[in-house]
Order: C-alpha cells, then structure tokens, then sequence
C-alpha cells in the first residue's frame, strides 16, 4: 500500500479502538486532507469524530491540548509544519510544560501530525523541516515514520503515550508504495538498523532514510558496506543503537534535511563526540540542507536538499578519512 | 452602477481589457500546470478578477500592496509586466521574483507590490506595518491588503485589525469572501458569517460590496481609500465573490457541488461587464474580439518571454539570504 | 490549416504521478471548445474533470477505460486549427526586477565541498592518527611511528593498522582478547626486529626500605599501606633526572628525551593480555600519592576505563612481577620508548658486608634500554644511582 495509505489505516485503526479518539484539523473532512490522509473518514465516522476547524492554528491546537487535558485523545492535524509555527506557543509553552509545572499532577495525552519536507517545489514558505525545533523541547516526543509500517503503527504508539507526541509524515513519501508488517517493528522511541554494514554508519530519518539506503546500495556496488540507521525517534534520540552502529564501522554520516547550522544532524554529531569519540576513525560528517530559504525551481531545490549521490560522496570521503 | 463614479466608456473597455488578461493568462496557467511547465502550488483566480480590477484603479501608483498566494491577478492588474510574471511561474531568472518565489511569490519593489504570501492571514500584521511606516513618516500613502475569509479565523487578523484601529493607521483591508477556505464553506469556520460586521466591532469603518461587480467594487474601493488617506484611519471592505477552478490546480472539489459553481458562473464579473456593455454602451463583438486578439498575443509573448528565460545557476544557490555588506559583498 | 494535437493524461499537482481514466465524456468526431470536458478521471483527491485547453476535432481516442497511466501519456488525439505554432519572439522591453546588484558569495556551505580544512599551525608531537586508531595503539602497545599513515596529511587510519586492513575490516570485529593478543605480538616482534637492546642488571639491598615501609605501615589500615613497588617507582623517577637517555622517545631516527617522567606499569589482566597505563609525572609525587595512582589504576584496568592519556604517555615502562615472579626478568622496550626495568620478587638472602654475612632482602633490578640512544655504562649507573637513592627511603 502507499504511505498515505498507511497513515490513513493507521487513523482508522485508532478511531476504532477508543472512542475518545477524534481527529481534527484543516480541511481533513469535507476536503477530504490536503494530502488526501484523510479522504473518505468523514462519511464513516461523522462530524464528532472528523473535525473540520477554520484556519487557526493557535486555537485549535491549544483546544486539542484542553480535550486530552480534559480527557480525549485528540489527533490534532496541523496542515504543514510550516503552519505549525503559528501554533509553537500551544505546543512548546502549553503542551510540553504543564506535566512539569503542575508538579506532575497534569499530563497531556495529545498526538499532533504534520507533514513535513521539501520536494514539491513549493518554495520558501511551504518547505520547511522544523523536526529540529521540536526535537529541542523537554516534554515533547518527536517521531518520523520513514518506513510504511511505521507510518501504519507509529499513531498508535504515539496515542498510548500519556504525554504529547508529534509526528513529522514526509510529503515526498505519501505516493509511495511499500510492504506493512503485521505490527510494529519495535516500540516507538527505539531506533533501528534498517541495513547491516562494517564500514560507514549512515544515520537518517523520516523522508531521507529512502536516500540513506539507496545510497547504501550504490556504496556496496563499490565495495564499501554502509550501515543504515533509522532514528524514529527524534526525542528522546535512542543514542545506544547510534554509539554502537559507530564502535562498530567508526564512522558517520548524519542525513537531515534541516539547514547544516544548528540541524539536528548537529545533535547527533555532538553526541557521537561526547560518547563514542574513542570509536571514531573519521570525523563526523552532516549532510544537510544549504543555508538558503527553500527556492522555487526545481533544479535549485533539488540542489539545496540532501541527495542520494551527496551521501555517497560523504561516505567515500569519510572513508578516506576526510 | 453606483456611487456617484463618473466611469466612461473607454474606462470600461479598459477594466474588461484588464479582467480578460487575468483570465485568460489563469487558463494558460492551468494549461502550463498540466505539462508540467508549472510546478508546485497553483491557485487560480478564474471568477474573482473583479476584485482584483476594480480595486487597483482606484489606488496611487505609491500606495503599497500585499496579496496572497491567488495573487497574479493582482500582480497583473497593479501593472507587473505579464513577461516577468509568467517567467517567476516558470521559476527562471527573468521571473519578477527572479525565479525563486513562483507562484505563490510574486514581487515586485518599483509598484510596491509586497507579494504574494503563503501563509493565510501572513500580510495582515505586515500591511498595518506598512501602514504604521506611512504614518510615522507623514507619508499620504496608504497600505492596501488583500485577504481570503479564511484568513478571518486567524488570530493576525484580530490583532491587525485592533492595532490599526487603536494606533489609527492608514491601511485598507480587502477581504476577498469567496465563500470557502480551501474546502471549508463560511458556515463552518465562522460563526459570525458577515465579516464586515466582525471587523466594525473593532471599530474600523467598514463596507460590503458585490465583488462580482468591477464597476461596484471600484467604486467602493475609491469611497474607502479616500476615507484611510484623508481622515488617517484603518477600513474593511468586503467583497461577495467566488472562484470557479478548484482551490488549486489538484482539488476534487468534494466540498461543492458543479450545480452552484455553473450557478455562480453566470454572474461571472468578466461576462456580467459584457453584458452592461451591451446594453448601455454599443458594445460590438468585434471589440471584444480585438480585446481577446490582443490578449492572446500578449500572452504567447509573456510564455516565449519566459521560454527563452534562463535557468539559475547551480552555483548561486545561496544567493540573497543576507543583504549586501557595506563593502559590497553578500555575506 | 489545421495540425493535430496530443491529449495527454494531466499534471494536477505536485504530489499527483498518475491519474485514472475513469470514462470518456466525447468521442472521436466531438468538436470540443476551449475547457470544454473531455473525460472524467479518478485521483487521489476524488474525481476530476479533465478539460481541453484547445479548440478543435476529437480525432482518436487512445486509451480504453477504466485505465491507470502515468502524468504525460498520450490518451487522445484532436485535430486543431492552425499550423505548427513558432513561438512568439520574446518581447525585451520588459523592466528586469529592481534589486541591489548582489555578487554572490562562494558557495561555503562545506557539505558539498569535500576540501580539507588546513590544520591550524601546531608543532608536531607526535603523529597523526584517527581517534580509535590512538586507543588502539595505546591498548595494545602499537609504535604509530612506524606505520604510513594514508589518510589526510599522513593521519593513520584503522586501515593502515597491520591487523586492520581490509581484509580484517570485511571480517567484522575481532575478538578483543585475540586483538590484544595479536596486537602485543605485532609490538614485541616490531621492538625485537627494530631495538638493539642491551640488558644490564644489578642486586639491590633493599632491608632498609623493607623496613621503613613496615614502620610506615604499622599503624595504617590495609586501604592505607604501601608497598615496596610505590617506593621503586619514586626511587626509579628520582634517579632519571640524571639519566634523560633513558626516558623518551626514538622515533624517525631520533631520539627526544621527554621533560616529564610519566612512568607506564605493566598491568597484566585475569583474562590474559597486558595493559600499560602510566602514572603522570612520577618525580613529583609523594610516596603515598603513587600508591593512591596505583590502586587506582589497576582497579580501573581490570574494569577496562583507563583514560587516553595514560595510555599515550608513558616515557619509560616498569615491569613488576611482585611475590610471584621470578628473580630476574628482562623485558622487551615497548616502542617508541627507549627503556623498560624489569623488578624481580624480593627475597631473603646473606650479603657480604664488611666482610660479615648478615642477612639482608633483596630485589633484582633489571634495565632493558635501546643501544642507538645509550651505551651500558649509562645504564649501569642509573642503576647505581638507583640502589643508593632506595638506601635512604625516608627522603624519598
């Protein structure tokens, strides 16, 4: 089935499993979503359950966080990422605080998705990857389905999480078709390695895992045999399954399509410092996007974001030690 | 037609001029869309060109604009050259944005057109400053912003409309209500549906026009700027339109049904001008033909423009993220 | 004139790869204007009506419905008016965006650049190597110096090790104690090809010390006392001073003696194998501060966490068997260092002195030290020098 396919399977199977499930967002019900997620939910579960709010970010989020609060389990759809900005202060000063300021007396059970990525040549406002600004905040889970089974449990697990998970779906994903498991491959804050390599360990997520292991193959072609880490979980980072893809090939590239300064890859790469320098052979590498606001030709976009022969490179260099 | 507007004749064939280059330059858009020439977000402004029209006739040429992202029309109608706006489509070098915004970014600093804007209720809050500037600077022109209805559940328009109100700025918000936010009808993201009365409570002065009506909305457009620029304060309009296409080039329209759009379509701004005319003012076929003669040309001149535009080099990626240093230098 | 046209499945959206054919709404023969539907198609968002952008004649109908196909195909043709168009000649009067004239910068960004940034400016010590490369070389006694470094500026990488070539590297990781083990022998078998060594060794009476400690010790706790080897180690730092040939590093034929004494104990470990941390600047350190840096480095062996430094910077190596070990043992230089004692286990025994036998204890002190860089007699004094500084313990 295609990505999409499973997300949406994913939302039909949590509405059928608690009734204190809903999901609302922009245009998911009479439009049927933005990326088509949410066609056809509408006619099945009615408008208690599919809930058509106006655009407004900052209140219809805030209003997800009081229903958990209150005793739901909102899926709250925000459109985009870069929408959610609109929203950051329900979510970083609402959503992730209140555990903590209550003195752990309030919790909020909430699940936001949101698309996420560059690709669709939408230019600077539409193509944003802001894992990184969430994946900073202490009382928020952060995942990134990358495969189509985790795009098919990854709702579930987040919505039995009693505190506030967002899910980043990658746009250039949804069309793609792909094998679903049975269940889920593992719980959602574990990281796993998605291919076994000696020599170089590739670590990505979300939309670049594809571009990480497509480059993993053309790598092999020339006798150099990649690891593929998959994150998922972008907060908490699983760091024991990193340290040891790197004490075992003792090297890295990180894949993020966030811009190279202050990315996400910087975490890992600082981690990877921090913890497993003795490991290292090489220095860390990071490919990431260029320092520019996402441009609207499709050469130049393509130019700014990581790519499957930018990888290859990468893991070529830090083979030499470069 | 109203409001005490002495509108001649050669006015009108003008604004039809006008409404028929929006037109038929959307449809060569969608053509363009569909062979792949066009890419990302296409929002086409196919049955709203009135608004559009009517409104930039009535403003100064130093008057300041900020749209949306169903902004060629009034990329168009403010004077940007049709070339340069087909070229931004195209993402070339030749485009007015210089190819990187597209169609959702058109720009263009000698007409004060500060762009198209992605974000819905994104120039509200950047028009009331531009407005603010005007004013601290004793400036007599005036910030003019347009807007789709659903950008009225956004908290930026409550706070935009209540700052200019209280700091009394020179801005004149056009709210173009065509009656859905994407596929979400007026009914369902609003439970004040006249938008005209939501904004008098902040206590702005405000109006209501059909904005299927380029005669109408011109005029009412001339009564509100004289009104921001003579007594300093900020103003609503609101304008009753509709768009015929989807609310981008990939939409089934799930949301609508094709009887109310045919309804909707008979009241077309483009025909409806047509139509008046006919009536009052000897209008020939022939004249029309001529009007859309001139347009087809100027639009197979506006894609050959931006045909033989060309493509940035991969080496300027990172061109204008940063303004030039003193010495001349980009950072 | 007339031409005929393609009529192909179309592009929707950026996220739209394939439509569906679901039925024709005309048929060859149909005049169809301008946005006039020519069939319905299914996608992703729903049904959508499929116009034609030109007046003209359905000439074909291509495909059979219900169909999938890919953005771009061919589905129809239609005969239009006209002939094959030329494009229009670019009109040039068209203002270019106003903007400041910007040169743009070089691209900086270093992920797509794969320069080697210049180290900064910094005397050499030593060499180049990769991280695990050093705590390698220092767990297992590898000499860096003699290998060729191939990665950037002559930095030795993993591959460059003996036991880390490729061939290795495709076998996964080896067994620790089996790394160690072949990493011992590639050390040992380097100094014994590479060291001319000479072996000097000298009885020292050490019943004075033996019975300083035992005063010392009379009335401190077990976690408290000193051993004799914390007393050697102060006595072997003390008489270096003199004797800076032995204590340093022969590499790239040539000899620097090191400012600091960081002294390196041979430590061997239940599992087999030997580690060789060293103690840091042993000269300056009270008796007792060497036994707390001793109990505390061989506990920390035995659990593996033993920092960089201490394995890196051992200038000169003792070996000390202790109770169980022979008299005499000669041990093998551990390169790039120039010199390694040998302790022999203490015992009883009758000396000569003043032409009397009294019984006196003793340890053999061995000294293993490279030829290009002293001579035996240079040795033997250390030696000497090193028996009498361990007759008077008290000023140790």
């Amino acid at each position: 089935m295609t990505y999409r396919e499973a997300l949406s399977a994913g939302i039909e199977a949590a509405l059928n499993a608690d009734p204190r499930t809903f999901l609302m967002g922009e245009d998911v019900g009479r439009y049927g979503g933005c990326y088509a997620v949410s066609k056809g939910l509408l006619d099945k579960y009615g408008e208690t359950r599919i809930i058509d709010t106006p655009l407004c970010e900052s209140g219809f989020v805030g209003v997800g966080i009081g229903a958990a609060l209150g005793g739901m389990r909102p899926i709250v759809e925000i459109m985009t990422v870069n929408f959610s900005l609109l929203a950051m202060d329900q979510i970083v000063n609402t959503a992730a605080t209140l555990r903590h300021m209550s003195g752990g007396q309030f919790n909020v059970p909430v699940v936001f998705r949101m698309a996420c990525g560059a690709g669709k040549q939408l230019a600077a406002q539409h193509s944003h990857s802001w894992e990184n600004l969430y994946a900073h905040i202490p009382g928020l889970k952060v995942i990134s389905p990358g495969t189509h089974t985790d795009a098919r449990f990854m709702l579930a697990q987040a919505l039995a999480d009693p505190d506030p998970v967002i899910i980043f779906e990658h746009v250039m994903l949804l069309n793609e078709s792909g094998e679903v498991a049975g269940q889920a491959e593992a719980p959602m804050e574990k990281a796993l390695v998605r291919r076994q390599g000696q020599d170089v360990s590739l670590i990505a997520y979300g939309g670049n895992l594809h571009k990480a292991q497509a480059a993993a193959g053309q790598l092999a072609a020339e006798g150099i045999s990649a690891e593929v880490v998959d994150l998922r979980c972008l907060r908490p980072l699983d760091k024991a399954t990193l340290l040891a893809s790197v004490a075992k090939t003792h090297r890295a590239v990180i894949i993020d399509e966030g811009w190279h300064s202050g990315s996400l890859a910087g975490e890992i790469s600082a981690i990877i410092m921090e913890e497993g320098f003795w490991y290292l052979d090489a220095p860390v590498k990071r490919v990431c996007s260029a320092e520019v606001p996402i441009p609207y030709p499709a050469h130049l976009e393509q130019a700014a974001i990581p790519q499957v022969e930018t990888i290859v490179a990468m893991a070529k260099a830090v083979m030499e030690g470069r | 037609m109203s409001n005490k507007l002495h509108i001649n004749r050669d006015h009108l064939l003008e604004q039809l001029k006008q409404m028929v280059r929006i037109r038929r330059f959307e449809e060569k858009c969608a053509e363009l869309y569909s062979q792949q020439k066009i890419r990302g977000f296409l929002h086409l402004y196919i049955g709203e060109e009135a608004v559009a029209v009517g409104a930039m006739a009535a403003l100064d040429e130093d008057d300041q604009v900020v749209a949306t992202y169903r902004e060629h029309g009034h990329a168009l109608a403010r004077g940007l050259a049709m070339g340069p706006v087909m070229a931004e489509m195209y993402g070339k070098t030749n485009g007015c944005s210089r190819g990187r915004g597209g169609s959702m970014h058109l720009f263009d600093n000698a007409r004060h057109f500060y762009g198209g804007n992605a974000i819905v209720g994104g120039g509200l809050p950047l028009a009331t400053g531009l407005a603010m500037a005007n004013k601290q600077q004793q400036q007599s022109s005036i910030a003019v912003c347009f807007f789709g209805e659903g950008a009225v559940a956004e908290g930026e328009f409550h706070e935009s409309l209540n700052l200019a109100a209280l700091w009394q700025l020179p801005v004149l918000y056009i709210c173009e209500n065509n009656r859905y936010a994407m596929g979400t009808a007026l009914q369902y993201s609003e439970s004040e549906m006249n938008i005209a009365k939501k904004a008098a409570s902040y206590g702005l002065q405000v109006a209501q026009v059909d904005g299927m009506n380029v005669v109408d909305v011109e005029a009412a457009v001339r009564k509100a700027v004289d009104a921001v620029r003579d007594n300093q304060q900020p103003y609503l309009l609101e304008c009753l339109t509709y768009r015929f296409r989807g609310h981008s080039s990939f939409d089934g329209q799930l949301y609508r049904d094709k009887a109310e759009v045919s309804e909707w379509e008979k009241k077309g701004p483009v025909k409806r001008l047509v139509r008046w005319l006919t009536e009052y003012n000897h209008f020939e076929t022939e004249e029309m033909d001529q009007i859309e003669r001139q347009v087809e040309a100027e639009i197979a001149a506006a894609v050959a423009f931006a045909e033989a535009g060309e493509w940035e080099a991969v080496e300027d990626l990172c061109k204008d993220v940063y303004s030039p240093t003193p010495s001349g230098d980009a950072v | 004139m007339s031409k005929i046209i393609d009529v192909t499945m179309p592009s929707l959206g950026a996220d739209m790869t394939e439509g569906t054919l679901v039925e024709w709404q005309a048929k060859p023969g149909d005049t169809l204007n301008k946005g006039d539907i020519i069939a319905l198609l299914e996608t992703q968002k729903g049904m959508i009506d499929m116009e034609v952008y030109q007046q003209g004649v359905i000439t074909e109908l291509l495909l059979e419905p219900v169909v999938s196909v890919p953005v771009g195909t061919v589905m129809a043709r239609m005969s239009v008016a006209g002939e094959a168009a030329r494009p229009a000649a670019p009109e040039a009067s068209y203002p270019v965006a106003q903007a400041a004239a910007i040169k743009s910068p070089p691209v900086t960004s270093d992920q797509s650049q794969q320069t080697v940034i210049p180290q900064p400016n910094r005397p050499r010590q030593g060499l180049l190597a990769s991280p695990v490369v050093r705590k390698l070389a220092a767990e297992q006694q590898l000499d860096l110096s003699r290998l060729s470094g191939s990665g950037p500026e002559g930095a030795i990488l993993l591959r460059d090790l003996p036991a880390n070539g490729p061939e290795a590297n495709a076998a996964g990781s080896p067994d620790p104690a089996q790394a160690m083990r072949s990493a011992i022998a590639a050390a040992m078998a380097k100094s014994k090809r590479e060291i001319p060594h000479y072996y000097l060794s000298l009885e020292i009476d050490i019943t004075r010390a033996q019975r300083w400690l035992a005063d010392f010790n009379a009335e401190r706790g077990p976690e408290e006392r000193i051993l004799l080897l914390a007393l050697l180690l102060k006595a072997v730092a003390r008489s270096l001073h003199k004797y800076p040939a032995l204590n340093g590093y022969y590499q790239q034929q040539t000899f620097t003696p090191n400012s600091a004494i960081h002294i390196g104990n041979v430590i061997s470990l239940r599992e087999g194998g030997l580690v060789v941390p060293a103690i840091h600047d042993v000269d300056q350190l009270s008796v007792e501060e060497i036994m707390v840096r001793l109990r505390d480095m061989s506990e920390r062996s035995r659990r593996g966490v033993l920092r960089s430094s201490e394995l890196l910077d051992a200038s000169i190596t003792v070996s000390n068997m202790g109770e169980r070990g022979s008299d005499l043992l000669f041990g093998v230089i551990y390169p790039p260092q120039v010199a390694i004692i040998g302790i022999g286990k203490p015992r009883k025994t009758m000396l000569i002195k003043d032409d009397q036998p009294e019984l006196a204890e003793v340890v053999t002190v061995s000294l293993a030290a490279d030829h290009r860089v002293s001579d035996g007699m240079t040795g033997a004094r250390f030696l000497n020098a090193l028996a009498n500084k361990l007759q008077k313990p008290e000023k140790l």
